[in-house]
């Protein structure tokens, strides 16, 4: 899916936490999360610092797209 | 010699025999003897092999931590001091597809004996293990467990063996690996003979199947966010409450656009999953996890971004034939072209 919007001509950033598949897909973008079921939250924080958390992700997912690249790059900080 | 063949089969947390997703976070076990599928594959060895122990291991423990996973489950391997090793079969289950390929590959380094696997062509894992693992082809669920079992089977039997091997005969997926041998003629012979063929509109095989590349360029950076027009998409099957165009919990036949316009936040009452390949609990409990509208909603206000778009787009990604899913992002990403959005947030379970 992720490609099939990039060659539309849309940039974008691939939220995943298996990264390799991400990668074997062939994502550009790429920002990894947290876990599967949850992969822009932890239930194990209390809300704010969950919301932080996702904040924090988000946040790097568009300076991901505010990057320019060449080829695959994961922004994992 | 030893006179039967010691056999370790590797199996996720379901086809061990221990649970559904609420199970798929379990640290690798081990079991003496055959587990699930594993009674089928002992019957298919015969009486030259032995399946001594099964390792199963949860699939979403295993691709949130695949190095770790990967070591902690070829140590519980290795104890049996295997002959040979076997691994699944995964179908088109995506987290377990990749847990066999890793397994395969580090046993085959590791430990040095032969490995054995088997998947649809679709599968993840295929890209990421086919150079390093024999992987036999089989149909995309488990509906095609009783085809998959004797052919690996007989793959691994051969491989253990040390007898020759080839894609076509032996019906496992090519690992790409070219062999030299001698012909009865020389290529340009060959060549014209193919294209005799070819011409009179008859089957032919090509020496050098071409490799598929599928890579699109990354486009051009977003220079200003905070004019830009974000819209989120996800696999993860975030819909509204009660699931209202009933997207499948697996093998997705359609997507759906749901409405953002006045949405600050989303909640276990407004919105849930309609995803059946990972646990719900989590993303039903707040499907922010998954889709994050309140973040978005927050940095749109404050001006980091544009705008939101206000529609999302989602289907379920457990199952789903990559025909299906490039024909979904096609259409979605028309409606988003057309809707002027300027970049695209997806995200997967």
């Amino acid at each position: 899916m992720v490609k099939e919007i990039e060659r539309a001509g849309i940039p974008v950033v691939h939220m995943c936490t298996v990264v390799p598949i991400s990668l074997t897909v062939g994502a550009n973008r790429i920002v990894p999360t947290v876990a599967i079921p949850h992969p822009l939250g932890n239930p194990a924080l209390p809300p704010a610092e969950e919301k932080t958390l996702r904040r924090s992700l988000v946040e790097r997912a568009l300076a991901a797209l505010s990057t320019p690249v060449e080829g695959q790059q994961v922004f994992d900080k | 010699m030893k006179d039967r063949l010691r056999v370790v089969h590797y199996l996720n947390q379901f086809f061990g025999q221990i649970g559904g997703e609420d199970k798929a976070g379990m640290t690798p076990v081990d079991k003496p003897g055959h587990v699930g599928p594993g009674m089928a594959l002992a019957a298919a060895l015969g009486t030259g092999a032995e399946i001594v122990g099964t390792v199963i291991c949860g699939d979403t423990y295993f691709g949130e931590n695949i190095d770790r996973a990967t070591g902690e489950v070829v140590e519980l391997i290795s104890k049996y001091q295997p002959d040979l090793v076997i691994a699944g079969p995964a179908f088109n289950a995506g987290r377990y597809g990749t847990a066999c390929g890793a397994v395969c590959a580090a046993v085959a380094e590791r430990l040095g004996v032969p490995v054995v696997s088997g998947m649809y062509p679709e599968n993840p894992g295929v890209d990421m293990f086919r150079s390093k693992v024999y992987i036999v082809e089989t149909g995309d669920s488990a509906v095609g467990m009783r085809q998959a079992i004797p052919k690996m089977a007989a793959l691994a039997l051969k491989l253990a063996a040390g007898e020759k091997l080839s894609p076509a005969a032996d019906g496992y997926i090519s690992r790409g690996i070219r062999e030299n041998y001698f012909a009865d003629t020389t290529g340009a012979a060959r060549a014209v003979e193919m294209l005799v063929k070819k011409l009179k509109g008859e089957a032919f095989t090509t020496e050098y199947p071409m490799p598929k590349f599928d890579r699109v360029e990354p486009n051009p950076a977003i220079e200003n966010m905070a004019t830009a027009t974000i819209a989120l998409v996800t696999s993860g099957g975030i819909v509204p409450k009660g699931n209202p165009d009933h997207i499948e919990s697996s093998s997705a036949s359609k997507f759906g656009r749901y409405s953002l316009e006045g949405v600050d936040v989303l909640t276990a009452e407004t919105h849930q999953t309609a995803h059946g390949g990972y646990d719900p609990v989590y993303a039903n409990q707040n499907p922010n996890r998954v889709l994050p509208v309140d973040v978005m909603r927050d940095l749109e206000r404050e001006g980091v971004i544009g705008k939101l778009h206000n529609t999302f787009y989602t289907t379920v990604g457990n199952g789903t034939s990559v025909a299906n899913a490039k024909k979904y992002a096609a259409a979605i990403a028309n409606e988003l072209i057309e809707a002027k959005v300027q970049g695209v947030v997806l995200t997967s379970t």
